[in-house]
């Protein structure tokens, strides 16, 4: 694996919504992700983070400027491929979880699948296996109602791993967590960092941000500052 | 266009192909089925109109069918080949009575199979001489042919026919419905009554004559008998005529003229079966009117489905940008919803169908009617609900699929 391949760039992207005045949201932003990086991005609220992780995972055009996502240009593709490429080469983890309730953990995670066209004994398979990757091996049985807000947690990142995908992208994935449980989260992302994953974490909480090995803040739709912290002490 | 193939090229160099979204058709219908399952009280009063609607039209039509299928054996089983030759009222013609002789006349015509002249008296009919003779509860007296039974394809339910001795005798046999008022059940032991002022022995009692229901009103007596007895003109007042089948409409052509050769316009040909054919045709006009309710029933079901999957869709934004963030096209969120409401409308088909059915069994045995289910209701009620479905299903689907990815993990 080469560890300088880049996975995510961004040239000078734009994101104007129309109105009076037009909002800037996003304003000229470059960017840069290599693989195997942990990078969070932080900034206050309104500051086009929000937007940033929606154009870096597809969910949204920009009006200008170039995306590239593990070698493709993706500002350039029809809707189903980018749902395509959002099936394959990108993982989510949300604030909200978003976990199916009916369904167990296991079910739930294998439906990070399910656009890829993997049939159901390939999905679960996969799915047992990236809930070992985070801890949850035991817990594969349980409806989301029946595990703690930490596990909850843990069965969506999972979800997100689960396809194997070039970039794990995080909004605010400790916002409905407890401080000691949001700890935990964050040290797992770390694990997974170091086990090789490529994750881009979007959050406006700052201490969360200094414990990782590279922070981008950006304010009003600009990047301020993008910061590499050589060797990551381990907190 | 070489541009774009040439970046494309560079750009998977070494990376993964993006490919296409897929998913297996089992799982859009899994995730359908499922959401109705979460909800089963919503989806079950949902999926109520489309019940009341398809069951209402199963019924109907299962009604209608059964009911028109006992009327049709009836109708073969009297046969469409008996005629009435009947006097009119035309100008002048004073009571309406036929020559005498009508009868022989007729009996003369090529493709004629059994004729039977009816005479219809004026006197009362009485139990007995203490009954005032006025009361006489809508029966009355009449003259037949011996060949009455053959003619209508009867038979008596007790006692015996006349005979061509007992036909110049005091002998009646009585209808259906004149035993019943006169309170005869048992002809064994020469029970009398009162015609005019002649006691006239009960011999027999006919079953009832679908086709002729006058004569279950009547106490009939041979021609000699009411000629002998009650001093009668022999003018036949009815001629029942059956016919070859093959020849009905022929022989109705020259009966009026047959007949009454000198009036032959004032005289009435007319066949019974025709009326219960008439009601066959009045019964499908209430089948059209009962199938629009059932058809207007479906409609409002369809809103009532669409309703819901609007609602659905609002509630499930969360869902749909998931599903979005996971890969799905646009086509496979409209697929999703699209087999939800298809779903819906389909578990209302089956429940319709299902009571529409027992419906149409209940009611149909309790007429003493055979149970006949077209296979046509049954197909059509669940096509019809898929239809409604689909239709209903449309807008909603489209608008799930069209929400962006945004918008919908807004939340």
């Amino acid at each position: 694996m080469n560890a300088q391949r880049t996975v995510l760039e961004l040239a000078d992207v734009t994101k104007v919504y129309p109105g009076h005045p037009p909002v800037h949201a996003l304003d000229g932003v470059s960017l840069t992700v290599s693989q195997g990086e942990l990078v969070g991005v932080v900034g206050p609220s309104g500051s086009g983070k929000s937007t940033l992780l929606h154009v870096i995972g597809t969910l949204d055009r920009p009006s200008s400027g170039a995306v590239r996502i593990a070698g493709h240009e993706v500002s350039a593709l029809s809707d189903a491929r980018l749902s395509a490429a959002r099936s394959r080469l990108i993982g989510f983890v949300f604030q909200q979880f978003f976990l199916v309730e009916s369904m167990s953990a296991l079910d739930n995670v294998a439906t990070g699948l399910l656009y890829t066209g993997a049939g159901p004994l390939e999905r679960r398979f996969r799915a047992f296996e990236a809930l070992r990757r985070v801890g949850l091996g035991h817990r594969v049985g349980h409806r989301p109602t029946e595990l703690s807000g930490g596990e909850q947690q843990r069965v969506a990142i999972a979800r997100a791993l689960v396809n194997r995908p070039a970039i794990i992208l995080a909004d605010e994935p400790t916002g409905n967590l407890d401080s000691a449980t949001g700890a935990a989260t964050m040290r797992l992302f770390r694990d997974l960092h170091e086990g090789g994953a490529t994750i881009v974490i979007i959050t406006h909480d700052r201490d969360l941000a200094a414990g990782l090995p590279r922070q981008v803040h950006i304010r009003d739709g600009r990047i301020e500052s993008d910061e590499r912290r050589e060797a990551v002490a381990a907190r | 266009m070489s541009l774009s193939v040439a970046r494309r090229a560079h750009a998977t160099d070494g990376y993964a192909e993006i490919g296409t979204s897929k998913v297996r058709f089992v799982e859009l219908l899994r995730a359908g089925f499922g959401s109705l399952g979460q909800r089963p009280v919503r989806t079950a009063l949902s999926a109520l109109g489309v019940t009341i609607g398809i069951a209402a039209m199963v019924a109907v039509l299962g009604l209608s069918e059964s009911s028109r299928a006992d009327l049709e054996a009836q109708i073969a089983d009297l046969g469409t080949n008996l005629l009435t030759v009947q006097a009119g009222s035309g100008f002048g013609a004073g009571d309406a009575t036929l020559p005498e002789d009508a009868s022989a006349s007729i009996a003369r015509i090529g493709p004629i199979e059994s004729v039977t002249g009816v005479v219809t008296l004026s006197d009362a009919v009485l139990r007995n001489a203490e009954v005032n003779s006025e009361a006489t509860g809508g029966l009355q007296a009449a003259a037949v042919d011996l060949s009455l039974l053959t003619t209508l394809n009867s038979s008596v339910a007790e006692g015996e026919w006349l005979n061509a001795a007992t036909a110049d005798f005091p002998v009646v046999v009585l209808g259906s419905v004149a035993a019943e008022r006169l309170g005869i059940t048992d002809v064994g032991d020469g029970q009398q009554i009162l015609i005019g002022d002649q006691w006239f022995t009960v011999v027999g009692v006919l079953r009832p004559f679908p086709l002729a229901a006058d004569l279950d009103r009547s106490a009939l007596m041979g021609m000699g008998a009411a000629e002998t007895y009650l001093g009668a003109d022999l003018n036949p007042s009815t001629v029942y005529v059956q016919t070859d089948p093959r020849f009905v409409e022929d022989v109705r052509g020259v009966l009026g003229a047959t007949a009454d050769p000198e009036n032959p316009e004032e005289v009435e040909v007319s066949r019974p079966s025709d009326a219960l054919q008439a009601q066959l045709a009045a019964d499908s006009a209430f089948t059209s009117l009962f199938l629009g309710l059932g058809a207007v029933a479906l409609l409002v079901g369809g809103v009532g489905i669409a309703n819901v999957m609007v609602i659905g869709v609002m509630e499930r934004r969360g869902e749909i940008g998931l599903r979005r963030a996971l890969g799905a096209t646009r086509r496979h969120i409209r697929g999703q919803f699209l087999l939800e409401a298809l779903a819906l409308a389909g578990i209302g088909g089956l429940a319709g169908v299902g009571l529409g059915s027992a419906v149409t069994a209940v009611y149909a045995l309790s007429q003493g009617w055979r149970v006949v289910l077209p296979l046509v209701a049954i197909v059509g009620g669940i096509a019809s609900a898929l239809a409604i479905g689909a239709v209903a299903g449309l807008y909603p689907a489209v608008r799930a699929s069209q929400m962006s990815p945004t918008e919908a993990l807004r939340s």
